[in-house]
């Protein structure tokens, strides 16, 4: 029996941050996710790949608990969340953070007050004008203008949103960043701003960023570790080089294809 | 567990201050030590880290605000505090969280402006977009093969068909209330009879159409507008353009030629509905039989007045179908767009066909329909 008290979270914890153990998901009878295991460990980069309609964003939307999966088990932090209600889970998901594929910001609020909008529901005792500093440098912090932070997101570039978007997923100083194509849309240049703000976010904060991408520059640049989605499973997780390794056709096609050559090339002249 | 952050003041003999803060330094933990440590003495030489246990980028910021407000020096943090530290002090914090707002007078007198400017607008566009749906109808009796019949039939169903329900409903229900209250207000002069030319000539002549008019401008140009929207917020229509299909002929003709040509129908069924709850109240109420008040009807109904609402409806028609369209072909940016012309084109519909029926009742007694 499960008890109506939150769950509470174990900053000490050491184990995988996220474990998902037998996952199913359907969608009438199309079903997305068979059996599906992941592992993803404390402070990596892990990168998921896999042709479109193979259940990347449903995988995430699974984890962070916007999908109830049919079947599996999903632990975030050690602590199984499947069949708990938002009152429960409410300790663990304070320490995540989440950039959906369009920012997912609140049209009507500045951007500042986009990353005070966590802030104040979770923290609602915390001091107004210290709430608005930390709105103020969170917004720096993600690489934005200073000027950028009194600004709607209608005034907003595409790579600038998904900036504010960061923003808002950093507010709560979280363990663990989910980030959907965050590189989607954005040119070459702002892709691989983009890229480095992960990663140098991610070593400064000791994150965990599980990143959902189809841009190969991304994998080769800042993923520790890939996750390849295809026949309803993850079929393998590793190094690109141990996934080259591997003998799947999937696998050899999307790395060894003209465009996954030219992006592994441009890593070792870097 | 997080540990609530505090801080302890010690003065040394030299007389300089040293915050000792212990604790979590961390969004959970800080509580409202921002305002004790600006409550508190001020200046400090040193703040001391030593016991802090974890820190996230709120405490790092806070330590490292206070510090460089105050000139002192941070001692005692381990590395990755240090670091965090370090990390938030290269970024320079953002100057506001909200725009400056404007000087009220000038905001008033900018809204007053702009509004003034949009109703000019909208008008002039509005007209603009009549007239191209004209020409295009034009082109296509030209080219009679080009109609897009499918479109019109299916049109045809959305807006009249599926609308006779409610439409029905609704009239019989204002029916019931003309002739109730009518009958309750005739009464005192002993002329409850009167209630059926009430009945007769309020519906046919003006209540018939008129909330027929309103119900569609509801039903089917908030639909015009959303639909249109959201194709132009997805780039069909721009789409259409490229390929050289006109929208015009392909979206809004069919819309304009249905709302036109359904709203003289839903009209009169509206006005007969409207006159059967009449009757039936009449019946019930002032024992007037079916069969008298039927033929009461005709004759203190004139002829005049079913040309009346006849000739309105389809006037009624086209301003719901050129406002919903045009409101449509108005979206640009955002989802949130598509919300507010929609609320526009039913607002202005509304608006325009009031406008006009009171045009129309001038005009029709002057002619002699009375």
């Amino acid at each position: 029996m499960i008890g109506e008290d939150p769950i509470q979270f174990d900053r000490h914890y050491e184990g995988p941050i996220i474990c998902v153990k037998g996952l199913r998901n359907s969608f009438g009878t199309q079903v997305v996710h068979e059996g599906l295991d992941l592992e993803v460990r404390r402070g990596e980069i892990i990168g998921v790949v896999g042709g479109s309609g193979t259940g990347k964003s449903v995988l995430m939307r699974s984890i962070i608990g916007l999908q109830t999966p049919d079947e599996g088990d999903v632990k975030v932090f050690g602590q199984s969340l499947l069949g708990r209600s938002d009152a429960q889970t409410i300790e663990v998901r304070k320490r995540w953070g989440v950039l959906f594929q369009g920012g997912a910001l609140f049209s009507t609020l500045t951007v500042a007050e986009n990353v005070m909008v966590p802030i104040r529901e979770f923290y609602p005792n915390m001091d107004r004008d210290f709430r608005r500093e930390v709105a103020k440098y969170k917004v720096c912090l993600s690489g934005l203008p200073p000027d950028a932070a009194p600004k709607y997101p209608s005034e907003l570039s595409g790579g600038m949103r998904k900036r504010a978007g960061i923003a808002r997923a950093l507010a709560l100083d979280p363990d663990l960043l989910f980030l959907d194509e965050p590189t989607a849309g954005l040119d070459p240049i702002g892709a691989a701003g983009f890229d480095n703000l992960t990663r140098e976010l991610q070593q400064t904060l000791g994150l965990t960023v599980f990143l959902i991408t189809h841009d190969l520059d991304t994998l080769h640049a800042i993923c520790d570790r890939v996750a390849v989605l295809a026949d309803r499973q993850v079929i393998a997780v590793g190094t690109i080089e141990e996934l080259l390794a591997l003998d799947h056709p999937w696998i050899q096609q999307y790395f060894n294809g003209p465009r996954g050559r030219m992006a592994s090339s441009g890593k070792q002249l870097a | 567990m997080t540990i609530a952050a505090d801080f302890s003041e010690e003065t040394s003999e030299d007389g300089a201050i040293t915050l000792r803060f212990s604790g979590d330094l961390s969004i959970a933990a800080i509580g409202d030590l921002p305002e004790r440590l600006r409550d508190s003495c001020g200046e400090a030489q040193w703040l001391d880290l030593s016991e802090v246990g974890y820190m996230d980028t709120v405490g790092a910021w806070l330590i490292y605000r206070t510090a460089s407000n105050w000139n002192a020096e941070i001692q005692g943090g381990d590395d990755e505090a240090n670091r965090l530290i370090h990390a938030i002090g290269n970024v320079a914090p953002a100057s506001d969280v909200r725009p400056d707002p404007p000087n009220p007078i000038i905001r008033i007198l900018t809204d007053v402006g702009e509004a003034t400017t949009i109703a000019f607008t909208t008008l002039t566009g509005l007209v603009g977009f009549f007239g191209a749906i004209m020409l295009a109808a034009f082109r296509l009796m030209l080219h009679p093969g080009r109609i897009r019949w499918n479109a019109v039939i299916q049109r045809f169903d959305v807006v009249g068909v599926r609308a006779l329900g409610i439409i029905g409903l609704m009239s019989f229900l204002i029916g019931l209330v003309i002739a109730q209250q009518g009958a309750v207000q005739l009464r005192q002069f002993g002329a409850e009879v009167f209630t059926v030319n009430l009945v007769g000539r309020l519906t046919m002549r003006e209540l018939g159409v008129l909330m027929t008019a309103i119900m569609v401008a509801g039903r089917s140009g908030s639909a015009f507008a959303a639909q249109i929207g959201t194709m132009k917020l997805t780039e069909e229509i721009d789409a259409m353009r490229t390929i050289g299909v006109s929208p015009v002929e392909a979206l809004v003709l069919p819309r304009f030629i249905a709302a036109v040509l359904m709203m003289p129908l839903l009209g009169f069924f509206a006005s007969v509905v409207a006159i059967i709850g009449g009757g039936l109240l009449s019946w019930v109420e002032l024992d007037i039989p079916p069969a008298t008040f039927f033929s009461r009807i005709r004759e203190v109904v004139p002829l005049t007045d079913v040309y009346v609402g006849l000739v309105k409806a389809p006037v009624f028609g086209a301003i719901i179908a050129v406002t919903g369209c045009y409101q449509g072909m108005q979206v640009k940016g955002n989802a949130e767009d598509v919300g507010k012309r929609t609320t526009a084109a039913v607002v202005q519909a509304i608006f325009l066909v009031i406008v006009l029926d009171a045009f129309f009742a001038v005009f029709f007694t002057w002619i002699g329909w009375n």
